[in-house]
């Protein structure tokens, strides 16, 4: 599709997903490209929360879903029997959609993932924690107040301390679930800076409400709506000069 | 205007019948603690709770029934908390929820609600015939460990629901395995609601006649239990007796008043320290 330089990162490959009876994901094809923002628009309903989280296995945690196609992380395949779910879901970190922190304090909450992978070091605990958290520009922030409770910050520090606490564990792709929707302007900016920041290192997948932000945000957008892939291009192709009619209505806001 | 005195009077009166209703309540418990605080307080004597009763129980204390109530607590909690909470965890994190989950939580449920007497009966079958622990500290300990086991296993389900998913989705999409999620991102948050609902259970336990009395309590000892498979003195079995089998009712009554009194500090602490663990629980959350 590109002139560039791209690597596949993430591909999924005629996926479908299945809740019970219904069918919310529908034959869905698509690429992701490695150290480049790809985000999943599309109104509410149409699948792309559902999509995002095939891709660290969150859905498998859901009684009475089923999925069928193939989900490849660097050509290998995400459901294949000898592939540990704890290994994938360190490798695909996850940001949600409501900051989470654990009631914890600051320090706690980025060393979680390290201490649950048996890392007792101290001194390598602090060292992640100020790099996870200059990685996610709140160290100046919180750098005196480390031990204070992670409730105590605002929603929009809450939100960086989640993507802190993902990116302390060295993760490779990082997804995004409408990280801004519970969180003020001022905190989206940050965050969208944050994520422009993130891809010269990671993948970065996201979903998103907010077509602005994923014209802001992302190289390549994926438009979804009831549960298949519409289109999927460059993203200032999608927001200038998209193919399909369906696509071209949603962004000119003619529904959605 | 008139429509909205009218409106007025009726939530006056609302209040009224709410706050007659709570009265109520409250001048019951009220007229219940002074009767027998009045009744049982003259009884209440450094004696009275360290020396063992004498002369056919007219004189003396009731010594050997708070050490084989505090014993026979012990027994159930020892039984009743771990296999309560583990089974709750079970319940409420790996089972799938499917009928089955459904009817095992429905029939625990029920249990909850069957006369403390059938658990002594069923115990006296199980514990004391057919696993020949005979009528012993045991036997009773572990009947009323039944008898609270559906109390700790809803208690503890209970508080484990209160932990939001985000806490275990946090954890899970940063790598930890489901144990790893529960025992450090759930529990810790649970377990003190957890222990809330089961020391209520204990309390109720504790102060519980017809599972013990088939099974271990005795009318009188005149020595303290040895070992845990020995007969002995509860606080409630030995208030039953002194109440309606002694054969100087109007002599003991005193002594009887004395001990109901005893039997509901110690059931009251139980309580207190429930609302305790609750109340710091809370002060943590925050």
């Amino acid at each position: 599709m590109s002139p560039e330089n791209l690597q596949v990162k993430i591909k999924a490959e005629n996926l479908d997903f299945y809740y019970g009876a219904t069918r919310a994901l529908k034959n869905v094809t698509i690429e992701c490209f490695d150290k480049r923002v790809t985000a999943i628009i599309g109104p509410s309903g149409c699948g792309k929360s559902t999509f995002i989280r095939t891709l660290n296995r969150m859905n498998d945690l859901i009684p009475g879903t089923r999925l069928e196609g193939k989900i490849l992380i660097d050509g290998a395949d995400i459901h294949a029997p000898e592939v540990d779910v704890v290994d994938l879901r360190r490798r695909v970190g996850m940001v949600f959609q409501k900051p989470n922190p654990f009631p914890k304090s600051i320090f706690d909450n980025i060393a979680y993932g390290l201490r649950i992978n048996g890392m007792k070091d101290r001194r390598k605990l602090e060292e992640t924690a100020e790099r996870s958290l200059r990685g996610a520009a709140l160290w100046d922030e919180v750098k005196d107040r480390l031990d204070d409770n992670a409730f105590s910050l605002s929603g929009g520090q809450q939100q960086r301390l989640c993507i802190a606490r993902a990116l302390a564990v060295e993760p490779e792709v990082i997804l995004f679930d409408e990280p801004c929707s519970a969180i003020d302007p001022i905190a989206t900016a940050k965050v969208e800076d944050l994520i422009e920041h993130l891809k010269t290192r990671y993948t970065v997948v996201i979903v998103t409400h907010n077509m602005q932000q994923a014209a802001r945000v992302s190289d390549h957008t994926a438009f979804m709506m009831l549960g298949e892939l519409v289109e999927f291009d460059r993203t200032e192709r999608i927001f200038t000069n998209p193919a399909n009619k369906l696509t071209e209505d949603y962004i000119t806001g003619r529904f959605g | 205007m008139r429509r909205s005195t009218r409106k007025k009077l009726a939530q006056a009166a609302g209040f009224l019948a709410l706050r007659v209703a709570m009265g109520l309540v409250l001048a019951v418990l009220v007229l219940f603690l002074y009767d027998i605080g009045s009744k049982g307080g003259g009884a209440i004597s450094w004696e009275f709770l360290s020396q063992a009763p004498r002369r056919g129980m007219t004189e003396g204390g009731i010594f050997p029934a708070i050490v084989g109530t505090f014993l026979v607590t012990l027994i159930t909690a020892l039984l009743a908390i771990p296999l309560g909470m583990c089974s709750a965890i079970y319940l409420n994190e790996y089972a799938r929820q499917t009928w089955l989950t459904r009817l095992i939580r429905l029939s625990i449920r029920n249990l909850s609600g069957v006369p403390s007497i059938v658990y002594g009966l069923f115990g006296v079958i199980l514990f004391v015939n057919v696993l020949r622990l005979g009528t012993s500290i045991l036997s009773a300990g572990l009947t009323l460990g039944l008898m609270t086991l559906p109390w700790t296993i809803t208690a503890s389900e209970e508080a484990l629901k209160t932990i939001p998913d985000s806490y275990r989705e946090g954890a899970l999409a940063l790598g930890a395995t489901k144990w790893q999620m529960i025992r450090t991102n759930v529990l810790p948050y649970a377990v003190p609601g957890m222990l809330t609902g089961t020391v209520l259970g204990l309390a109720r336990a504790a102060g519980e006649t017809a599972p013990i009395m088939f099974t271990g309590a005795a009318f009188y000892l005149p020595y303290l239990p040895k070992s845990l498979s020995d007969q002995f003195m509860a606080l409630p079995y030995h208030l039953y007796i002194m109440a309606t089998q002694h054969h100087a009712i109007q002599q003991v009554r005193p002594l009887a008043y004395g001990t109901a009194l005893v039997l509901i500090a110690l059931v009251l602490g139980l309580n207190m320290t429930a609302v305790v663990i609750r109340y710091r629980l809370r002060r943590k959350r925050r």
